[in-house]
């Protein structure tokens, strides 16, 4: 699903990835660990171009996404991204938040094709007006709709139209998390999805997780619950100074690691 | 005290009896065409320079662009209003062979004027928003421009609303230069009544005062569109 060939990103002299290469499978529930500083989150980061690679390509949906001449915003609608600090909208509403970028995909390709319509009526373009079975406020009521069945399953409702001000931590991750979900995602990327949480909230946002993991989402996760990553992950990428030192299911890295450094990272951290 | 009053009089009888409020109303009437034309158009310039300039560079013509809206914002931060007011209506207006009536001359150079201003105050305001706001819309597709016209902006705006106030007080206040080029501002009004009567305490008293309560409501407007934009703010 997403191949990564060659990424090296480097922030002016200080180069943080050094020729990463791997490829994540539809299904996979990959979970990336490692020391920070390692470039963990930068590698997530390029997977979607929110950082652009300095070199290396990305391929998704057979068309790579780091070549700056590619439209990298249709490509992020089926790439959701989920980020430490939420970013949920603060100007809008939590629907509104859920409703935003479908609402505004749809009414995007409508008007280009009553464009389109318009310039064959008038006979500035060949073909006949194709058409047109759905309108803006269609769009609007059906996002609508979508949106309220994804907040009912995280019991969130009647939060629907709270403005993200008023959630707890553990609810604007879960509201950010089916954010992303209403683009009907091929893949969603975890950016240390619990780690500005309280203690307390990091349990539901990790069962919103695994549930979608159940449901055979495709998941790359930066994360530091090893609880996680044993439970849900099924490969396992250990990464420090830039590169994957090691890689395996959660069974082969737990319990038997291989390098120096990553047994030294599993005896630091609580399991 | 008694030649006050009798100044006062005879200022009252020049207003209400003779005319001079018809002066007045048309110099308020101007003054707050220019200052609100001038803001609006200011709005927009300043908001598109403000987006090229904090626009991420890697393109050519993004740079170019953003060295253009920097001499842009130097010229016109760099003379003063009554200097762009003068060498518009005297230099280039009859450089490029146009006629436009004093209004009109004076609404556009507050305009261009106030767009470079604002344009700064825009700029702080954008990188005031958390920049996880623009990543968040551009994660979930939307591009770079609808996430700033849709999120930021709206966030930025709400950030600057007191300096925009500011900004706006200004205009008004410096809508009293326009007569250099023959506009009838309220300056103008109140200076032809006191040379009809060569008494000008009074007049200018009075103009004094309408300055203070028109900047006195704009305060209080202002006041109440930071209470409606603040509703995000905390939970309801």
């Amino acid at each position: 699903m997403i191949e990564v060939v060659n990424l090296c990103k480097s922030f002016g002299d200080n180069q943080v990835l050094k020729n990463i290469s791997t490829t994540i499978k539809k299904g996979e529930k990959v979970v990336i660990i490692g020391p920070s500083g390692s470039g963990k989150s930068t590698f997530l980061r390029c997977l979607n171009c929110m950082e652009d690679p300095t070199s290396g390509s990305i391929i998704f949906g057979g068309v790579d996404i780091a070549d700056p001449k590619v439209d990298i915003n249709v490509h992020r609608q089926k790439m959701g991204m989920v980020f430490q600090h939420f970013n949920l909208f603060n100007n809008k509403t939590v629907i509104e938040n859920i409703m935003m970028a479908p609402v505004h995909v749809a009414t995007k390709k409508l008007k280009k094709q009553k464009r389109a319509n318009l310039l064959k009526k008038l006979h500035l373009k060949k073909g006949a007006p194709e058409a047109i079975d759905t309108s803006v406020q269609e769009i609007k009521a059906h996002a609508r709709e979508k949106a309220i069945e994804l907040l009912k399953r995280i019991g969130l409702e009647d939060k629907a139209d709270a403005y993200p001000s008023s959630l707890s931590g553990g609810q604007k991750q879960r509201v950010a998390i089916i954010r992303s979900l209403a683009m009907d995602p091929d893949v969603i990327l975890f950016d240390e999805p619990t780690s500005a949480l309280d203690p307390e909230m990091v349990g539901e946002v990790l069962d919103l997780m695994k549930d979608l993991a159940d449901q055979g989402m495709t998941m790359v996760v930066v994360t530091h619950e090893m609880g996680f990553a044993k439970e849900v992950g099924t490969r396992i990428l250990f990464m420090d100074e830039g590169t994957i030192l090691e890689e395996g299911t959660p069974e082969e890295f737990f319990g038997n690691p291989k390098t120096e450094r990553s047994k030294d990272f599993l005896s630091k951290v609580l399991i | 005290m008694n030649g006050f009053i009798f100044k006062v009089e005879k200022f009252l009888d020049i207003l209400l009896n003779k005319g001079g409020y018809k002066e007045v109303l048309t110099g308020l009437q101007n003054t707050m065409i220019i200052a609100v034309a001038g803001l609006l158009i200011g709005i927009v310039i300043g908001t598109l320079i403000a987006t090229v300039r904090v626009m991420p560079k890697y393109k050519a013509t993004v740079r170019a662009m953003d060295k253009f809206c920097s001499f842009y914002v130097g010229l016109f931060r760099g003379t003063p209003m009554v200097v762009q007011l003068l060498v518009f209506y005297y230099v280039m207006l009859p450089l490029l062979g146009l006629k436009m009536s004093s209004v009109l001359v004076a609404i556009t150079v507050f305009g261009l004027n106030s767009g470079a201003y604002i344009s700064e105050i825009m700029r702080g305001g954008i990188l005031s928003v958390d920049p996880g706001q623009m990543e968040g819309g551009r994660s979930v597709g939307l591009s770079y421009g609808t996430t700033m016209m849709k999120i930021v902006i709206p966030q930025a705006v709400k950030n600057i609303l007191p300096t925009m106030g500011n900004e706006f007080i200004a205009l008004v206040k410096e809508t009293s230069v326009v007569s250099f080029v023959g506009a009838k501002d309220l300056y103008l009004a109140f200076q032809s009544i006191g040379s009809g009567t060569y008494e000008f305490m009074v007049p200018y008293l009075a103009m004094a005062i309408i300055y203070i309560v028109i900047v006195c409501l704009i305060t209080v407007l202002i006041r109440i569109m930071e209470r409606r934009l603040s509703k995000s703010d905390r939970s309801r």
